[in-house]
């Protein structure tokens, strides 16, 4: 099949980029199995499939990370053969891992110039870097501070560093994987605009997600991929989110959450005036206040990093604070020794926390493990007075996991072998059976795909239904408009307003979370 | 304590600190590159005794000190086999090559001279001899200057020179070069170098080579400069001070000569003042003076003394994310 060098007179016609029969085996796992695609210069080509669909390791093979067992790749209509990253490069592949690969300690331009320098010496290459970071900052609205260390600067603006990275490598293809994971609306807004005008200037940009509204937005063809397997190519404007979530998970899914409307009964947790100063004495809640009843599921909106993670720490137990908080009516210490996870678990707090790999689990620990984490007192663990009964936490794990529908469904697996849909179900499988009064969640579907998005939605229905109270913060304006009953947007510390879903939409919320207060309703709260 | 008094303790402190100071930059480099060497001791050992053996046998200190840098990076090519290739535990590869040192110096060295591993001291071109700086002589009677030139800054061997000269350099290449860069890039996130088309493994062996070049020269020092033969067990821990030294330094090559100094200070007192007198009243046992260094060790490593920040990816062996 070589022998396409010959029409190189076509070289406009021909795809950006072209796979052919690529295959790709980890042990006895295939990855990719007999993968053909085509993707059309100066297009934005979505590749959409559940976790573990091989997206990423088709990514990775055409940017010579792996190496394919067999297949060939076309670049422009010329096959290339890509060993390593260096070929890629050379090839004008770029590529913005969902883990960045920034040295954190490194200036924004040393991570540019970093395997790109034009020299053994460094001052020319920064310098040089320099002179095209303002041109490209001022073409595609990349600004970043060129001396800015990267540990100082935001997400959205280490991804901007990224793709800074590949067009300074000249690359004319760009691959981006799940590049929205880890960004606000905000964020992600900008990044579309910045991939609209790379395509304008004719750049190739493929976009790996398992978001069907971004694959909606900004995608001209997309395709689908579930277990190693290409299923479709097909144009965005003829196809819609139902079809293509179908065509993902095999099945129909629910986009919506099916819900009834929900029946408030006592007031479970009340909090008033609530607030945090963190080491380095800077306000981090400025007077937070709020009911939440039973059987109701309150949503907490805004821009991470407003004071909703420290909320939730405090609520957990794990950040002192001033103020009150009354759970069923008895007050809870905010402050000293008895204000910790443990005392608010025993008080019928359960807490999935924003960050599973950090603060939800253990990576390097079996999920039985991680399933006795915090509750590991528990009368039901302990052998005797000396010993766990680990027999009876596996046993209890692997029921937990087969009623999460956690898989595969083996205790004994580490959590960090689990996909982040199934390791978010394992840390859900262990607050939910708690049984708590009360459900603290934090992002729970970050970094989850969508067969698991919507059971982890069912599922605090499920609970709420049950009558328990339910404080949800999410960063996705999408999951606390389909899951919350009501709204509360936070602000710099403070909440701007409460909403009923049903009275607002994104624009209005956008507004409260920009920190724009419009008067109306109930914003004085946090005066 | 009079001037000159002064001066010679400095001028000890010098001597004392060059072997630490050798060992502290080549345990830079390949931690800056994300290898743990705790194998320090080990490098200088058998290079101490190569360079004895071969100096002796050569009748040449410099062929000594060459033969004893290639022994070393002998040495550090094992270690890296090991801990890059292998992905090995670092820290086990280094210890298993202290003791491979500590075991194979004494005995062939007892096999070839049969002075229970000691080498035949070193006599003439077969040892360095101090270098006396143009005009000390000439400068030594003008007050205060001309002490300090002749005494402390003139009449060194010639590896104390290359020592001190060797930092700044150091210090260059970190951060002004392209190799710089990707040394720090590589010990701090593999990843970044690896997506950016420049191999982990190639990096990681070359800074490999270089802290063998610089064990060795410090073994060199210790058994042809300081001393005129090989010792059994001569380099006493000095791996594991300079270890210590780097990371009271924070892994960076000026504040190295900084600490290397510190612990140089605290032998020569310790060699100089034995005994020292407390106003009259009881004097410091001479153990305890000797014990300084490794006790500012043992501090300095239990993290008493500010916040050290290795680089992020020290001691963990490289895997492609799957």
């Amino acid at each position: 099949m070589g022998s396409e060098g010959g029409q190189g007179r076509q070289e406009t016609a021909a795809p950006a980029i072209e796979l052919r029969g690529i295959s790709k085996a980890f042990g006895p796992v295939q990855a990719n199995r007999d993968i053909s695609l085509a993707v059309a210069r100066g297009t934005i080509h979505g590749i959409i499939g559940e976790n573990g669909a091989g997206k990423s390791t088709l990514m990775s093979i055409l940017y010579g990370f792996y190496r394919a067992d067999s297949g060939e790749i076309f670049i422009n209509g010329r096959r290339a053969e890509i060993h390593d990253s260096q070929d890629a490069i050379a090839a004008g592949i770029g590529m913005v891992f969902q883990h960045f690969k920034l040295v954190e300690n490194f200036t924004v331009l040393e991570n540019i110039i970093l395997g790109a320098e034009n020299g053994p010496l460094l001052r020319d290459s920064l310098a040089d870097a320099r002179r095209s970071l303002l041109t490209l900052a001022e073409e595609y609205e990349l600004g970043v501070d060129p001396d800015a260390r990267i540990e100082d600067l935001s997400v959205g603006h280490r991804q901007r560093v990224e793709i800074l990275k590949a067009l300074y490598r000249q690359a004319d293809i760009l691959i981006l994987d799940e590049p929205t994971g880890v960004l606000t609306p905000s964020e992600a807004d900008h990044l579309f605009r910045i991939l609209r005008g790379l395509k304008e200037q004719g750049k190739t940009i493929i976009l790996i997600t398992h978001k069907l509204r971004e694959i909606m937005d900004v995608t001209d063809t997309v395709s689908v991929m579930r277990r190693g397997e290409m299923l479709a190519t097909v144009r965005t404007a003829e196809t819609s989110p139902e079809d293509l979530a179908e065509r993902m998970v095999g099945r129909k899914v629910l986009l919506q959450v099916d819900k009834r409307p929900a029946s408030p009964g006592e007031t479970v947790l009340k909090v008033e005036n609530l607030k945090v100063v963190d080491e380095d004495g800077v306000a981090r809640l400025k007077g937070v206040s709020f009911d939440l009843r039973a059987g109701e599921i309150l949503g907490i909106a805004g821009v991470a990093g407003n004071g909703q993670s420290e909320l939730l720490e405090v609520l957990g137990g794990y950040r002192p604070a001033t103020g009150r908080i009354t759970l069923n009516g008895h007050d809870l210490p905010l402050d000293g020794r008895l204000a910790n996870g443990r005392a608010r678990r025993a008080a019928g707090i359960a807490h999935v926390p924003e960050d599973r790999q950090s603060e939800g689990l253990v990576m390097e620990f079996a999920a039985w493990e991680n399933i006795a984490f915090g509750y590991h007192h528990d009368p039901a663990y302990q052998k005797n007075a000396l010993f766990m009964d680990n027999a009876a936490i596996q046993a209890d794990t692997e029921g937990k996991m087969q009623r999460f529908d956690v898989r595969p469904p083996d205790p004994r697996l580490q959590a960090k072998s689990f996909s982040g849909g199934n390791q978010q179900k394992i840390v859900l499988a262990r607050e939910i059976e708690r049984n708590p009064d009360l459900l603290l969640v934090g992002q729970p579907t970050r970094g989850v795909d969508i067969g698991a998005i919507e059971f982890i939605h069912q599922r605090l229905i499920e609970l709420r239904d049950a009558g328990k109270a339910i404080l949800l913060v999410s960063v996705e304006l999408e999951e606390i408009m389909s899951l919350a009953d009501r709204i509360a947007v936070m602000f710099d510390g403070r909440i701007m307003g409460e909403r009923l879903p049903a009275d607002t939409d994104e624009r209005d919320l956008g507004l409260l979370m920009a920190g724009v207060s419009n008067g109306a309703n109930d914003g004085g709260e946090a005066a | 304590m009079d001037f000159l008094q002064f001066l010679l303790t400095l001028d000890s402190t010098i001597r004392l600190s060059v072997v630490l100071l050798l060992a502290c930059l080549a345990g830079l480099f390949s931690e800056r590159a994300g290898v743990v060497d705790i194998g320090l001791e080990g490098k200088m050992l058998i290079s101490a005794f190569v360079a004895a053996a071969v100096a002796y046998e050569s009748g040449s200190a410099w062929l000594g000190v060459l033969a004893g840098s290639a022994a070393s990076v002998v040495f550090a090519m094992i270690h890296g086999v090991a801990s890059i290739i292998y992905r090995g535990d670092q820290i086990i590869s280094g210890v298993a090559l202290n003791f491979l040192a500590s075991g194979l110096t004494v005995v062939i060295g007892h096999a070839i001279y049969k002075k229970g591993g000691q080498t035949p001291t070193l006599t003439g071109d077969a040892r360095f001899t101090e270098v006396k700086l143009p005009f000390a002589d000439a400068v030594a009677d003008v007050p205060v200057i001309g002490p300090i030139y002749s005494e402390l800054i003139s009449g060194h061997t010639p590896l104390v020179y290359v020592a001190f000269a060797i930092v700044p350099l150091v210090w260059w290449v970190l951060y002004r070069t392209r190799f710089g860069l990707r040394l720090r890039a590589v010990g701090e996130n593999p990843a970044s170098v690896d997506t950016a088309g420049v191999s982990v493994v190639a990096m990681r062996f070359r800074a490999l080579i270089i802290t063998g070049i610089l064990c060795g020269m410090a073994g060199a020092y210790l058994s042809t400069a300081q001393s005129a033969f090989f010792g059994k067990e001569m380099t006493a821990g000095r791996g594991y001070i300079a270890l210590a030294a780097l990371i009271f330094a924070n892994w960076r090559p000026v504040q190295a000569m900084g600490a290397t100094l510190l612990f140089g200070l605290l032998e020569a007192i310790s060699n100089l003042y034995p005994n020292i007198d407390v106003f009259g009243l009881f004097s410091i046992p001479v153990q305890f003076t000797q014990a300084l260094p490794y006790i500012l060790t043992v501090v300095i490593l239990a993290g008493f003394i500010g916040r050290a920040v290795p680089p992020r990816s020290v001691g963990v062996p490289y895997v492609k994310e799957r």
